[in-house]
Parts: structure tokens; sequence; C-alpha cells
């Protein structure tokens, strides 16, 4: 097949990539350019847009002796992630900007091109696996080998169309057995630590990032009465499930902490309370997909991930006028708007969507 | 998606262009010989004539006196002294800070005028071009003349890389002169297929580069008039008449001249089979896309022969670069990389073209190597290249996925 490998710069992406060239494909590299004004420097280890991210995939693909390209792709990561990102934070939302980027960036935009200039499939350092449901059967996203490094959860918006055109060599290998072999390979990026927070807030704050975007929206902290219990700059600031950074001044009647429970964009209210108030049992998920699978016509038992490297909870899900109802068979804590829910079959991703509500439908349990 | 079966075609003989075995061979019988030619004993005097005689070869074949030859790095080390140079040389007696720069330069060029402009109070002037990229001396005349005395230099390209316009560059170096301005070419192009003489042209300095006409790579000369020397760049021994410091590279500067030599001797017959074999390759090119665009100038003297410079509409240039090199085409989007992004060249903006043609493009540069069977090559593949570009472009568009039914779709995961 001939392959295109999306490398990062990071080790993932490069034993991928070399992976996918071993089995005996024809690859080819190309980096992703997500920024317009790409920085010189790395700061950290954050972020995948710098040019010596660039400089460390072509060396990486120079190593696998691959041919290597840069695209462009920094006007629609821009418009499909970045103001995506900022215009759900506005409506309250808490999104997962790197689940939008393979729906929208890396599994549309460059599998779409990459197609139409002659290649069968988009190769990624994911830790997921792709494997058929029987031999030559369709296609099932699975949970990679290593729990901690799992993104199938990420992966999880694909549709079965998507995924076929998918390659993850990566799932079966810890990320400890990932950075022997980039070692053992020569890759340069052995050591390379692994990325974490958000590839385009460079300096990692995100609530300033969406200030300097937003503007100040200054709004009422209130608590389950209603009682005003402080003001805020801008409601984007703050996540359902969120304790600190709340400045209230005066102490709950309890004196136990207060957390955000829900966020309401318009007014700009938000609403806080007692960490037990945010365990919800009862969760609305629009825009489902089913990972290539035909939608469920009834209600089915799955277990539900409701954010990255989150907890999984067993619950009962069914389909109502095309939104995804999922009942809990017990509570989570803190569910944010905007997150994916993603549905497994013990470690099959069954499909998923984002969740629109949540609420507990009976009354909390006393402690 | 190499084929490793497919010939190489090299076709960006203007990026860089093979060795001459003459050349090789000079070079590598001075690498294995020692001596700094500033030393005075024997081993010395042995390494100092093989570098004065290659330049005495060199300043015969480019219309200088031997002590005009200033031996740099290559091309970009002599546009920063001659730019940098002259400006500041040029505030010594009064403050001049005009730098008149066309619009089409190499970076080397260009990046240079800019951070005059940002670091030292220098006012850059791009001079426009026409749609042809040639720069009218009329329109030099008039900038100039807006206020003669504050220009510090003017810097126009002999050939440009991208689109190959050939500037004159004789009349332009006329208007410059009557006003006692230091005028420079960077002739780094035009040395290997155009007749570029420093004396002749009236030019104060042309820079030229070995790797262009089969030299190596990291030698080069700035060709400078004797008169009013340009401020160093680089300080140290005092080499190169104080104006260029650190110790000659003998062996790449005889390589240099062997390269110079031969282009030299060779130079008529070579610069009108490149113009035939380059005619061909457009007739090609238009035979297989008719809505190709040529860039630059007509055929004919105005235009590089060996340059042929295109914008196929609808297309990305780097989605073009990657099906021709998948296809042992090697070409060239012509333009300026950060983090190997494609920029819209900043010749052809400056040319008049938006932004989506100049990303469009692609250029194919002939050199000493080149035959028929590389023309040949390319008109068998571009028609289906710039088909399957135009696809992708109309893809990337529409932000949908939309694989259409009929493309068989394998198994990728378990075969890994």
């Amino acid at each position: 097949m001939r392959v295109l490998a999306a490398m990062s710069g990071g080790v993932d992406s490069a034993v991928a990539a070399a992976r996918a060239a071993e089995a005996g494909h024809d690859v080819t590299g190309v980096h992703l350019a997500l920024s317009a004004n790409p920085r010189s420097y790395r700061t950290g280890a954050r972020g995948c847009c710098t040019l010596e991210d660039a400089r460390d995939a072509r060396r990486a693909a120079d190593v696998i002796g691959i041919p290597f390209y840069v695209w462009d792709m920094a006007e629609r990561f821009a418009a499909d992630v970045v103001d995506d990102f900022v215009a759900e934070y506005a409506r309250g939302n808490t999104p997962n900007p790197c689940l939008r980027c393979n729906e929208k960036i890396k599994f549309a935009a460059v599998l779409d091109k990459a197609i139409a200039l002659g290649f069968d499939a988009v190769c990624t350092g994911h830790h997921a696996r792709l494997e058929p449901a029987w031999p030559g059967g369709p296609i099932r996203l699975v949970r990679s080998v290593d729990p901690a490094k799992d993104q199938s959860y990420v992966l999880g918006v694909l549709t079965g169309e998507q995924l076929s055109r998918a390659m993850f060599p990566l799932g079966d290998s810890t990320k400890e057995q990932v950075r022997a072999e980039a070692a053992r390979r020569g890759l340069a990026v052995a050591e390379k630590p692994d990325s974490h927070d958000i590839c385009f807030i460079a300096d990692g704050d995100t609530r300033g990032f969406l200030r300097a975007r937003l503007g100040p929206a200054p709004g009422p902290i209130v608590d389950h009465d209603g009682q005003v219990l402080g003001v805020h700059e801008g409601s984007y600031a703050f996540t359902v499930g969120q304790r600190r950074g709340l400045r209230i001044d005066n102490p709950a009647a309890d004196g136990r902490p207060r957390y955000v429970l829900d966020i309401e964009p318009v007014s700009g209210t938000v609403k806080v309370g007692p960490a037990e108030a945010l365990d919800v049992d009862d969760i609305t998920a629009v825009r489902p997909v089913w990972s290539g699978r035909t939608p469920p016509d009834g209600a089915i038992d799955a277990i539900v991930q409701l954010r990255a490297h989150g907890e999984t909870f067993p619950a009962t899900c069914w389909l109502e006028a095309g939104t995804l109802r999922i009942r809990l068979h017990s509570r989570a804590r803190g569910v944010a708007r905007g997150q994916a829910a993603v549905l497994y079959d013990g470690e099959i991703v069954l499909g998923s969507g984002t969740i629109a509500a949540a609420r507990r439908v009976a009354a909390p349990v006393r402690a | 998606m190499v084929n490793p079966e497919a010939r190489a075609v090299y076709l960006d003989h203007a990026a860089t262009t093979p060795m001459l075995p003459e050349a090789v061979a000079a070079m590598a019988e001075e690498l294995a010989r020692t001596g700094n030619p500033s030393s005075l004993h024997n081993a010395g005097r042995r390494a100092r004539r093989v570098v004065e005689e290659s330049r005495e070869l060199i300043a015969q074949a480019f219309g200088a006196r031997p002590s005009e030859v200033v031996f740099t790095s290559g091309g970009t080390e002599a546009d920063n002294l001659a730019v940098k140079g002259f400006y500041w040389a040029r505030q010594a007696d009064g403050r001049r800070p005009r730098v008149l720069v066309t619009a089409i330069e190499h970076h080397a060029v260009l990046d240079c005028a800019a951070w005059l402009g940002e670091h030292q109070g220098a006012n850059v002037e791009w001079l426009p071009v026409d749609s042809s990229g040639l720069l009218d001396p009329d329109v030099l005349r008039s900038a100039i003349e807006r206020d003669s005395e504050s220009v510090a230099l003017v810097s126009v390209m002999w050939a440009n890389n991208e689109v190959g316009s050939v500037q004159p560059i004789a009349d332009l170096a006329a208007v410059a002169s009557e006003h006692e301005i230091p005028f420079h070419s960077d002739a780094v192009q035009a040395a290997g297929q155009l007749p570029v003489s420093l004396a002749s042209s009236e030019a104060t300095a042309l820079t030229i580069t070995g790797h262009k006409i089969g030299g190596p790579v990291g030698a080069g000369a700035l060709l400078l008039a004797r008169g009013d020397d340009p401020v160093p760049v680089l300080h140290g021994g005092g080499q190169e008449r104080d104006v260029r410091s650190g110790t000659l590279d003998t062996a790449a500067i005889r390589g240099l001249a062997v390269a110079v030599e031969h282009a030299t001797a060779r130079k008529a017959e070579h610069a009108s089979r490149l113009a035939r074999l380059r005619d061909d390759l457009i007739s090609r090119v238009h035979a297989a896309v008719p809505d190709a665009i040529l860039n630059g100038p007509a055929p004919g003297e105005r235009r590089l022969p060996g340059n042929a410079h295109f914008s196929f509409p609808g297309c990305e240039g780097d989605a073009l670069l990657m099906l021709m090199d998948a296809r042992g085409v090697a070409c060239s989007t012509g333009s300026a990389c950060t983090a190997g992004v494609a920029q819209p060249s900043h010749v052809l903006l400056a040319m008049g073209a938006d932004r989506a043609r100049a990303r469009g493009s692609l250029r194919f540069s002939l050199g000493w190597t080149s035959t028929q069977s590389d023309v040949d090559a390319l008109g068998e593949v571009i028609g289906e290249v710039v088909e399957r570009a135009r696809r992708a472009a109309r893809q990337a568009g529409d932000g949908q996925v939309t694989l259409r039914a009929g493309i068989p779709v394998a198994v990728p995961g378990p075969t890994l």
C-alpha cells in the first residue's frame, strides 16, 4: 500500500512510520505545519509546531529512508481546531482539540488530500489498535495494550470510512517498547519528551489564551441557592468540576471546598457547589458516530469513558431521536459538556458522541 | 512512493548543478596537498600560486582584473559583503540611508537589505518589476533622481533564479554610474549561461558562485571594481585586500577556477543547447497542460536559457513537487521555505501574480548534464501529475470526508 505517515517530530510517529516502511508499504512522511508562524525554539516539551519538530521529523524520515514533505495545514487547523476551541469555551463547553484535530485535520483534510494524491492510507503514531472483527471482517478500533498511553478515546470520533483508511502501527506496543525501538533504529527522537498540553498554546496558559481572544466577560459566581459569592472575569476560564481559581472570599457554610457545577454562557453565570453535586448518571450526547459499526437499534450495555485518560463507567446506552442517551450504572463526578463520551465493549470502541447535557436522575445518596 | 526503477531526472540545476569531472579531479588533487597561501615558506608559495592563477583565470573570464576578484564562501557571503559593506562604506562621508533593490532579489540580497532597514537605519526601496520580472531602467532612474545624494547603493540581480528574467544590467548600471552610486548585481544564475563582464557592464560589484556552474559548493567571489571598497563583514587576517578575511580555501578556489574555465569556453554553445531543450520543454508542458502559464519573459535574450517556470492553475506547488519526486523528476517550487512550508513566491507576487497562482508553480531548470530524454520524461508525466494535484486541491478545498465509492479499501491494521 502507498502510505502517508503523519510525522509530528515525536518518537511515536517516527516509529510508526518506520514500522509501516518495514512492513513493506511504500511510505512517504509528511509533517503537518499547523501554525502559520512557527516558533523557532521549542518551549519545554510542548507543542508540535516548532521548526525543531519539523527538523526532527525530517531527520527521522531520512534515517528511515523515506521521502519527506511538509504540508501547510495552518489555515484549516486555525479554522477547524483553534477557532472551534475558542467558540466552544465561549459556549460554556470544554472541548478536546486533539479529538477535533483527528476528526477534521488528520483523518479528513490530510486523508482526503492523501487519497487524491494516490495514497491508500494515513499512518499515525497513535496508541490504539485496528483489528478485524473476524478474519477478513470489518475493522474495529481497539485500545492500546499500554493502558497509560491508550489514545482510542481521541480516535473515537472517527467514522468507519476514516478508520478503514487509517493505520496505527503502535497499538501492540507500550511506550517503553516504542522508545527502545526508536533507539535501536537510530532515531534521534528516542529520548524526546512526550508532548503534553495543547499544541497551539505554547506556554500552557489556556486561560490567558482564551482571555486574549474572548476579552473580559465578567459575571457572577453563585451557589445552588442563587446567592452571589463573587465575580469572575470570564466564564470561559472555568470547567465543570474545577475547584481551583474560584477566588471566593466567604467560605461555604459547611466549610467544605466548592466546585464548578455548571456554566451558563449567556449570562456568564458560574454555578458552584459541593463535590457531590457534581455527580451525574444521565448523559445526553450529540453527533453520534459508530466507528464503522451499525448503530444500535435498542438499548445496549457499554463501558463509557467521559474524558481523555478518565475512568470508565458501565452504562446502558440507546439512540433517541438521533441523540445518544447514556445512563450510567454508577455516578460520574464532573462531566463537562463538549467532551466526548466514548463507548466501549471491553477494549473495543463502539462509537461516541459529544456530551451536550449531564444530570442526575435520582436524589444524591447521603454519605 | 519512490519507484526505485525510475531513472532520476534532474531538472533543478538552478538549485545546484553537478560538478564537472575536471573540477572534481583538480580539487581532489589540491585537497591532498598542504600549504596556507598566506604562509611565506615553500608550501605556502605553492598554494599561493594556485590561488593567484585561479584568480587570474576567473578575472579574465568575467572582464575583471585579478585584484578585482575577492574570494568568498559563495554567493550568500558575496551578496552580504556587497549590500552591507557598501551601505556601511557609504555612510562614512555623509548620511545616505536609501538602499534600492528590486522586489525579486534572492533572499541573500533581499534579507540583507531588510536587515539594514530594521537594524541600521536604512530606508529600503523595493524597485518594482513588470509582469515578466524585468526592471525598467527609467524606473531606477526616477527612483535615484528623487534624491540621488541619499542613495547608498543599488542592487539588481543579473538573472532571476525563479523566473529567469535577465535584466538590462549595462543600462541599469549606467544609470547608477551617472550618479556615482555603487551598483551590485547578483550574477550567480547568469554566470554559467550568459556573457557576464564586470568591465563591460560598468557594475561596481558582481556576485558569482561555484556550484551553479560545475564547481564546488562553498567557493564563490565578489568581483569588485577598484575604487571605494565595502566595509568588511568578516574581519581577521586581512586576506583579500582586507575586504574579506579568512584562510583561502586553495582546493575549492582551484575547483571554482576550473569550472569557470570550462563554463567560459563552452558558454555560447552551452546556452544555445539549453535554450533548445528549454523551448522543447515549454512546448511539451503546454501540450500536456494547455492552461499552464509560463512565468517570466518569453524565450529570447531576456530569459535565462536553462529556465522554465510555470504556474499550474488549480494546483498546490507542494503537491506538484511531491508527485514529480515520486516519479523520479527533481524540480523545485522555486520559493523560500519556513520549516519547509512553501510560501507564495515573493518573485511572482512582485510580478503581479495572485497568491493562488504564486503557490501553484514549479520551476524546471536545465544544466550541463541535461538531455533530451530528461525533457521527454517530464513530458510523459506532467499531464497526469497536474491532473492529480488538481484533484487533491479540490479535495482539500471542501473540508468534508468524501471518500468515494469504488476505491478499494484494504484492511490496513493486521498487515503490520
